[in-house]
């Protein structure tokens, strides 16, 4: 028996699959999750990520705490309501977890982090706060619930659900911005690379939120739909695509590194330096399947050998399956640095060609690679 | 609750067997698998030809979130795969006893299907996994 969420009793009314995620019962399609996935990129959709854990800090510290914390720079983050993506690193590079922070205020900060990582995240922070001596304080808010309202028409929907007063506030966010409505916290970020609110709001009031949502139309979706959405938005999953033992730039996340300025001292910071100077021998890329077929998560990549005899070495998908806008099997691979256009995939011991993209696949319902 | 029509056989592994008035077997995954794996995006059916052993992996079945074997519910030779997947791999969601079908076999025993579960059976097997 996993841990449930306020909504899980209602997702088991709606008749959604239920299955293990992290330790989670959480509902994976609630009959297609190719429709599923097709509504929010057309329409909208509305997906339980109470399991992720929401983290405030406050105190005077808080700055000066997240700026060694983490390899993206809150120095970034001048203007309340502005929110950004970081990975938190260990001493070697490696990735603890990925996270949104938000900043509401000098006082006031919001990080969100994955599920799966809670315990050990949280005990990470609880240490370094310690040993840097920071004053502030570490509260994890198990008293909210987190909605993803995404897809083109999901910021009206939510919208309508608001006050009055806070309609047109909300409805001018900037994306990576968030505001507080009343007991709800409305940030413009999402991880389907639709357009779309993320909403944390108490924990009770959730259910009744989401079955006012499905009655204007937007559809209930599971974690499998949420998954091929990043996947073809080019977003990683932690513990897909990176983990402590791979670090951002090897993982298509050194444009969360904030190298700059040179005098802030992050954890990782040395780490990334020394590979840096050395040569980074893998990143990683996506894939597109040119046959039948689907590409799964640590199917064998073959490079062949380069034009100098070389031999280039093999790579590993991270997260691979079918596409639903492509109607194409896709991948992100980690792969040697130097690749030709195609490689080979070893699926069931035969051999397919599988072509190198750039990343992402879809955004805003659109598709950005060649087929 | 998944269906379990009464007219078939079936297999612990969630494959159905249909006797045909010709001596052949038809052989597809129940209704509780499709549900199980989800939306269909791929399906590997054995050539014409292969001779099959009971309890062999004989066919993939993948979905957006898995790949899974098709086990052979009954040894004998394939005659006939389901040509229609390969496009409409969907058809398995759709229809999973009927248009559905992954593949025809020359059953290698006349008494081979006695060995599979009744409906009664593979409802017994189902409940006891539901519960």
């Amino acid at each position: 028996m996993g841990r449930k969420t306020v909504l899980h009793d209602l997702h088991v009314a709606l008749g959604a699959r239920m299955v293990d995620f992290g330790g989670w019962d959480m509902p994976v399609n609630y009959g297609s999750q190719i429709e599923e996935h097709h509504r929010v990129r057309r329409e909208a959709g509305v997906f339980d990520v109470s399991h992720m854990c929401v983290v405030d800090l406050r105190g005077a510290g808080v700055r000066r705490f997240l700026s060694r914390l983490l390899a993206n720079d809150v120095g970034k983050l001048w203007k309340s309501g502005k929110a950004l993506y970081s990975c938190m690193l260990n001493d070697a590079g490696g990735v603890i977890d990925d996270l949104i922070v938000y900043y509401q205020g000098e006082q006031w900060w919001r990080i969100v982090v994955n599920a799966g990582t809670r315990d050990k995240d949280l005990a990470w922070m609880r240490r370094c706060a310690s040993e840097w001596q920071v004053e502030l304080s570490i509260t994890e808010r198990t008293d909210l619930a987190i909605v993803a309202v995404q897809g083109p028409q999901a910021r009206t929907h939510v919208a309508s659900l608001l006050e009055v007063e806070d309609r047109e506030p909300a409805l001018s966010l900037g994306s990576y911005e968030a505001r507080e409505c009343g007991l709800w916290f409305v940030a413009r970020t999402g991880y389907t690379g639709e357009d779309g609110f993320e909403v944390m709001l108490p924990a009770e009031e959730a259910p009744s939120v989401w079955r006012a949502l499905n009655a204007a139309g937007v559809a209930s979706c599971g974690l499998g739909a949420r998954d091929t959405l990043r996947l073809e938005a080019g977003m990683n999953l932690y513990g897909n695509d990176m983990d402590e033992s791979h670090h951002p730039l090897e993982s298509n996340l050194a444009w969360t590194v904030a190298f700059e300025p040179a005098d802030r001292e992050f954890v990782g910071r040395a780490a990334l330096e020394r590979l840096r100077a050395a040569g980074v021998p893998h990143k990683l890329v996506g894939l597109v399947l040119e046959e039948r077929g689907v590409l799964r998560a640590h199917q064998r990549v073959i490079v062949p050998a380069s034009g100098n005899g070389e031999d280039a070495g093999a790579g590993e998908i991270t997260s691979g399956s079918f596409s639903p806008t492509l109607e194409r099997s896709i991948a992100f691979a980690r792969v040697p640095q130097t690749v030709p256009d195609v490689v080979h995939v070893d699926i069931r011991g035969k051999l397919l060609p599988a072509r190198v993209v750039k990343l992402p696949f879809v955004r805003h319902g659109r598709i950005l690679i060649n087929l | 609750m998944s269906q379990v029509p009464a007219e078939l056989k079936y297999a612990k592994s969630h494959e159905w067997a249909r006797f045909l008035p010709d001596g052949r077997v038809e052989i597809g995954i129940t209704d509780h698998a499709q549900q199980a794996l989800g939306d269909l995006v791929f399906v590997e059916v054995p050539e014409t030809g292969r001779v099959l052993e009971a309890g062999a992996a004989c066919a993939v079945v993948e979905s957006v979130k898995a790949a899974s074997d098709v086990y052979a519910p009954i040894a004998g030779t394939v005659v006939e795969g389901n040509a229609e997947l390969a496009a409409n791999p969907e058809l398995i969601n759709q229809d999973c006893y009927g248009r559905g079908w992954l593949m025809r076999v020359q059953p290698a025993s006349a008494t081979a299907l006695e060995a599979l579960l009744s409906p009664e059976a593979y409802s017994a097997v189902l409940a006891s996994a539901e519960a």
